[in-house]
């Protein structure tokens, strides 16, 4: 394997230059199909039970009246479910224990899977489902979540700091100490979560909606105790993920009920059913304590964020993590704590941990701003640092200030008056805020396959997922320019296992991890090509494999992160609650864009998603039941189109000359840093602090005195 | 899914003979909230009679000067009709603050008066609701009810009827049609809807097996200058959280007629008769604008977390009649 970089890129140049998706016209035309629309013979469907209780035992499954209702083919459940394997690792740790699909009758919290209802046709599984009685010895559960409650605890890995604190805070003379909160949040992307699974000779065979084909196909070995190469999952369109779709029940069920019933088998989620069986972002409780001298030079950086996680496996929101690359201070600690409820596992969501760790971070930092009286960007500017605050290492590239002038300047932020409450437009109070986002930026080792075709074309096959970002499209580009062709000349197969293994979508670190695979294999195949002699029928392939070489770059330790400035404006109306949000800007340093176009949406999406976080989104639980309460789109609310306004995102040059890629992450740096600039905006509007999201009516007349409650 | 037959009725009388045969026939208008519930199994109809091409999509003037609005008119043609536009504008602004384009091309006006409560629990078949299975409770007291009901509810049930055209209909003193096998009736929308007592599953006034087949608004000069105020939670598809109805008639600073509504805080359309006795041949001042709202809402019984809409209807009720009346004095 040779190891090539990217300086071949400059001849074709498709990367850089907006491209329209290369599967548009198939999805616009309705013929690309989604998991759960593609035809099979002899297709039977299964329709998931959820427990209704919150903890306790299942003491009886009624099976056999169900079993004679029309169409009903089987009813799988603990009682002769086949056996799956739970003790192995996973791609990302132990398995969340939620699917070893019917393996004992522990209920660990409303909506844990206890059936499988499967019939000849959706309609009637899903009558026979909700005719299935099943009855339990219920048990008291515990689903109240709050800062520092009982259970709490620290687990290994999860805290990190420098400097003393005490001796930091008294030094200051400025102090800034506030407590936030974030609700759980959902991720219901618009494609439920489906999968059809059976048998083609000895390989199982599964068409998923996932984040990552070679993921699901080897967890799917695992749970079924098969060998690797005798499960293929192929993803080829997927309506939405951000997080939610790793392995899930849904393609465990099918699994397994197709091989009961030697036919294949669909199962697709309902909306509610995706509010407890695809994950969710934890509630955050937040503790910022900041101190600084007064021209706002921090001493004083203490981060503790609380967030909870099922009894049956720990997921932790690691929203503490937000500050350590991002401002230095003498005593600079920051903690995540977790602790186990009667609740479904969280699991990462756009910016896990980011995106709720930044609206208190910056929310912090906008109030230690106005204790100051210095402008928030010259506080974000003056506290900017050299090297990583916590690891002593550089940057491998930062252009934050960048994103900070070019914000400025565009937004109109150097003719801002500091001063909150003095703006009305009518019944509204306008107001504008502006925070900082920042990611990790990952890489992660994946295989690649690039074929020369006879006929002058070249395939490349790469077990790649396209969540509906565009990815296929900017591999299609990335791989035009490796080969030096046009990008009609590459034919780009991606989701199919069986093409190798390949990191899922996910940690925006997909584009990049894949593209430094496709490059590999490209420069291979064009040394290869250039020793002259024709293409044989066959053509020529080349397999790349990137470990070695994201292991040699993770040996040059740099603190690697994208980062962006966002910059609100809002609308208040005191007297009712509404906040509605006028124009939003954010600015990016995020490496190479390989597709402006799709970048632009994905960047605007991220922040869309923001505006949602700071104004709408929150699912409530009922604490007597432990479950959900409006748990669909219409009780979960989320930015409507009346709600967004004016969104920009563009980005500032950020080259790395020492990356062999160039390319980062851009999939969660969007949302990251949005609903602080928003909270800061009602603010600066208002006069009154939001610190706890969303920014609801409620609160916001609350603030405004007069009303009760709390 | 559960079977369920559909049968298309042509004329009044058909409909009532099919919906009089079975008692677990229902009445199909637009279908945007009957077919959502049928989804959730919160209704298992087994026959649905679709209203459709009933002869009551037409809005007619009334010998007296009033409208007469038939019970399948669309809310979309509702809310342009030029007549309910100049006479009643608080209604157009009403049906025009609800749903989705989409939706209020579907919904039908009697459909609308007959909608069910958006309470996450009563739509929610795992857990209790004296709406839909009396004497199983009422969770949301102690639960989630940030968007229930201050006025008029009662221990079992604090669930708000999520109409906004309906709001404007109570403001301008509607009277709903309706047929029965036995002949015709009407009954003013004031006792259209039943109080909530312990009883809160029987929700109209309708005798059994009647079909609502219009509403009459009377003449209402007073209307003429009204306005309709939604708020919620996002700016549209969104529920209320508070709403309100008003048409002010200043006369040389004196309120001489004035009709206000609420939406959003209770089991109905909720008319603010006591702020409107306050108000008439009062000053058209925001202090008398306030003090009405406080009588009004002194009937108010908050929960934990909703006693924000006792603030925000004061509010809506100030800054509603204020605007009303600067726009009375250009």
């Amino acid at each position: 394997m040779t190891t090539t970089t990217t300086g071949s890129s400059a001849l074709t140049g498709a990367v850089g230059t907006a491209h329209t998706r290369v599967e548009g016209l198939a999805k616009v035309t309705g013929a690309a199909r989604y998991a759960g629309e593609i035809p099979f013979a002899e297709l039977a469907h299964g329709w998931l039970v959820l427990s209704t209780v919150a903890r306790g035992r299942i003491r009886s499954v009624a099976a056999d009246p169900v079993l004679a209702m029309p169409g009903v083919l089987t009813v799988l459940h603990h009682g002769n479910a086949p056996r799956v394997e739970g003790d192995y690792m996973g791609p990302l740790g132990p398995p969340d224990p939620v699917l070893q699909l019917f393996q004992h009758d522990r209920v660990p919290y409303v909506g844990w899977p206890v059936a499988l209802v499967v019939a000849e046709t959706s309609e009637q599984a899903r009558e026979a489902a909700e005719a299935l009685t099943v009855e339990y010895d219920t048990e008291p559960h515990d689903v109240a979540f709050s800062a520092g409650r009982s259970g709490m605890h620290t687990p290994e890995g999860s805290a990190a700091g420098k400097g003393d604190l005490a001796a930091a805070l008294a030094a200051s003379a400025v102090v800034v100490e506030a407590e936030y909160t974030t609700p759980e949040e959902h991720h219901s992307p618009m494609e439920p979560h489906g999968a059809t699974a059976h048998w083609d000779g000895g390989r199982l065979e599964v068409i998923d909606s996932n984040q990552g084909s070679r993921f699901v196909a080897d967890e799917l070995a695992k749970l079924f105790s098969l060998d690797a190469d005798a499960v293929r999952v192929r993803s080829e369109h997927i309506g939405g993920a951000f997080g939610s779709k790793g392995t899930r029940v849904h393609a465990v069920g099918a699994a397994m009920a197709a091989t009961v019933l030697h036919r294949p088998v669909r199962v697709v989620m309902t909306r509610r059913q995706m509010f407890t069986l695809t994950g969710y972002r934890s509630p955050t409780a937040q503790r910022v304590r900041l101190g600084a001298d007064p021209d706002g030079r921090l001493r004083v950086l203490d981060h503790q964020a609380d967030c909870q996680t099922s009894t049956v496996y720990e997921f932790m929101e690691r929203s503490a993590d937000f500050g350590r690359p991002l401002y230095d201070a003498d005593a600079h600690h920051t903690v995540n704590r977790v602790v186990p409820l009667d609740v479904p596992t969280p699991t990462y969501m756009r910016a896990p941990g980011e995106a709720p760790g930044s609206f208190a971070l910056e929310s912090a930092l906008d109030e230690l701003a106005e204790k100051c009286g210095v402008d928030p960007i010259a506080l974000r500017v003056r506290n900017e640092p050299v090297v990583g605050p916590l690891s002593g290492l550089p940057f491998s590239s930062r252009n934050l200030v960048a994103c900070y002038e070019e914000g400025a300047r565009r937004f109109g932020w150097a003719d801002r008056d500091p001063r909150p409450g003095i703006r009305r437009d009518g019944r509204w109070l306008l107001g504008t805020g502006m925070a900082a986002a920042t990611f990790p930026m990952l890489s992660a080792p994946s295989t690649a396959v690039v074929t020369a075709e006879a006929d002058g074309t070249f395939t490349v096959r790469i077990a790649a997922s396209d969540v509906g970002t565009g990815a296929r499209t900017a591999l299609t580009q990335v791989a035009a320019d490796a080969l030096e062709v046009s990008p009609e000349r590459i034919r780009m197969r991606i989701a199919d296992s069986s093409f190798g293994p390949a990191i899922l979508a996910g940690g925006s670190m997909g584009t990049r991890s894949w593209a430094w695979a496709i490059i590999t294999a490209a420069g291979e195949l064009r040394e290869r090509l250039a020793l002259g002699g024709a293409v044989p029928p066959e053509g020529i392939t080349v397999r790349s494999d990137t470990s070695a070489a994201v292991g040699a770059l993770a040996q040059t330790q740099k603190e690697r992160y994208t980062f962006g400035s966002q910059f609100a404006e809002v609308a208040v109306d005191v007297s009712t609650g509404e906040v509605r949000v006028r124009r939003m800007l954010g600015i990016f340093a995020a490496g190479r864009i390989v597709n402006p176009l799709t970048a632009r949406s994905q960047f605007i999406g991220g922040m869309t998603w923001g505006l949602s976080m700071a104004l709408h989104e929150e699912a409530t639980r009922d604490q007597a039941s432990g479950g959900h309460v409006g748990a669909d789109l219409a009780g979960y609310h989320f930015a409507a189109n009346a709600d967004v306004p004016h969104i920009e995102a563009d980005w500032v040059d950020d080259p790395d000359p020492d990356d062999p890629v160039g390319i980062k992450g851009i999939g969660e740096i969007g949302i990251v840093g949005a609903a602080a600039a928003i909270a800061n905006a009602v603010w600066h509007a208002t006069g009154a602090r939001q610190r706890h999201l969303p920014i609801r009516p409620d609160r916001v007349l609350r603030a405004a005195g007069g009303a009760p409650g709390a | 899914m559960r079977e369920f037959g559909y049968q298309r009725a042509h004329d009044v009388p058909g409909a009532l003979a099919v919906l009089g045969a079975d008692p677990e026939a229902r009445a199909l208008g637009g279908g945007t909230n009957l077919v959502d519930l049928m989804k959730a199994g919160v209704e298992r109809p087994a026959l649905l009679v679709d209203l459709r091409d009933l002869p009551l999509d037409r809005i007619e003037a009334t010998d007296d000067g009033g409208l007469r609005i038939g019970a399948t008119v669309s809310n979309s043609d509702l809310a342009a009709h030029p007549e309910v536009r100049r006479r009643y504008p608080a209604l157009t602004q009403a049906v025009l603050a609800g749903a989705s384009g989409q939706l209020r091309n579907m919904a039908t006006v009697g459909g609308n008066l007959l909608q069910r409560t958006r309470c996450g629990y009563f739509t929610d078949l795992s857990k209790p609701c004296n709406k839909r299975t009396p004497g199983s409770g009422c969770p949301a007291v102690e639960g989630e009810h940030r968007n229930h009901a201050i006025l008029g509810a009662s221990a079992h049930c604090v669930a708000v009827h999520p109409s906004d055209m309906g709001v404007a209909l109570a403001a301008f003193d509607a009277v709903v049609s309706y047929e029965t096998a036995d002949g015709p009736g009407e009954v003013p929308l004031a006792e259209f809807y039943l109080p909530v007592g312990d009883t809160p599953h029987q929700e109209t006034a309708l005798p059994p097996g009647a079909l609502i087949t219009a509403v009459t608004l009377p003449p209402a000069p007073v209307a003429a200058l009204s306005r309709y105020r939604k708020v919620r939670e996002r700016a549209s598809y969104a529920f209320a959280i508070g709403s309100a109805a008003a048409a002010l008639d200043v006369r040389d600073g004196v309120v001489h007629d004035v009709r206000l509504a609420f939406g959003a805080v209770a089991s109905r359309p909720w008319r603010a008769r006591e702020a409107e006795r306050v108000l008439i041949g009062g000053p058209a001042s925001a202090e008398a604008f306030g003090t009405a709202a406080d009588a009004e809402l002194a009937a108010a019984q908050a929960l934990p977390d909703n006693g924000y809409k006792v603030t925000l209807m004061r509010n809506l009720v100030v800054a509603l009649l204020t605007e009303l009346a600067e726009e009375a004095g250009r």
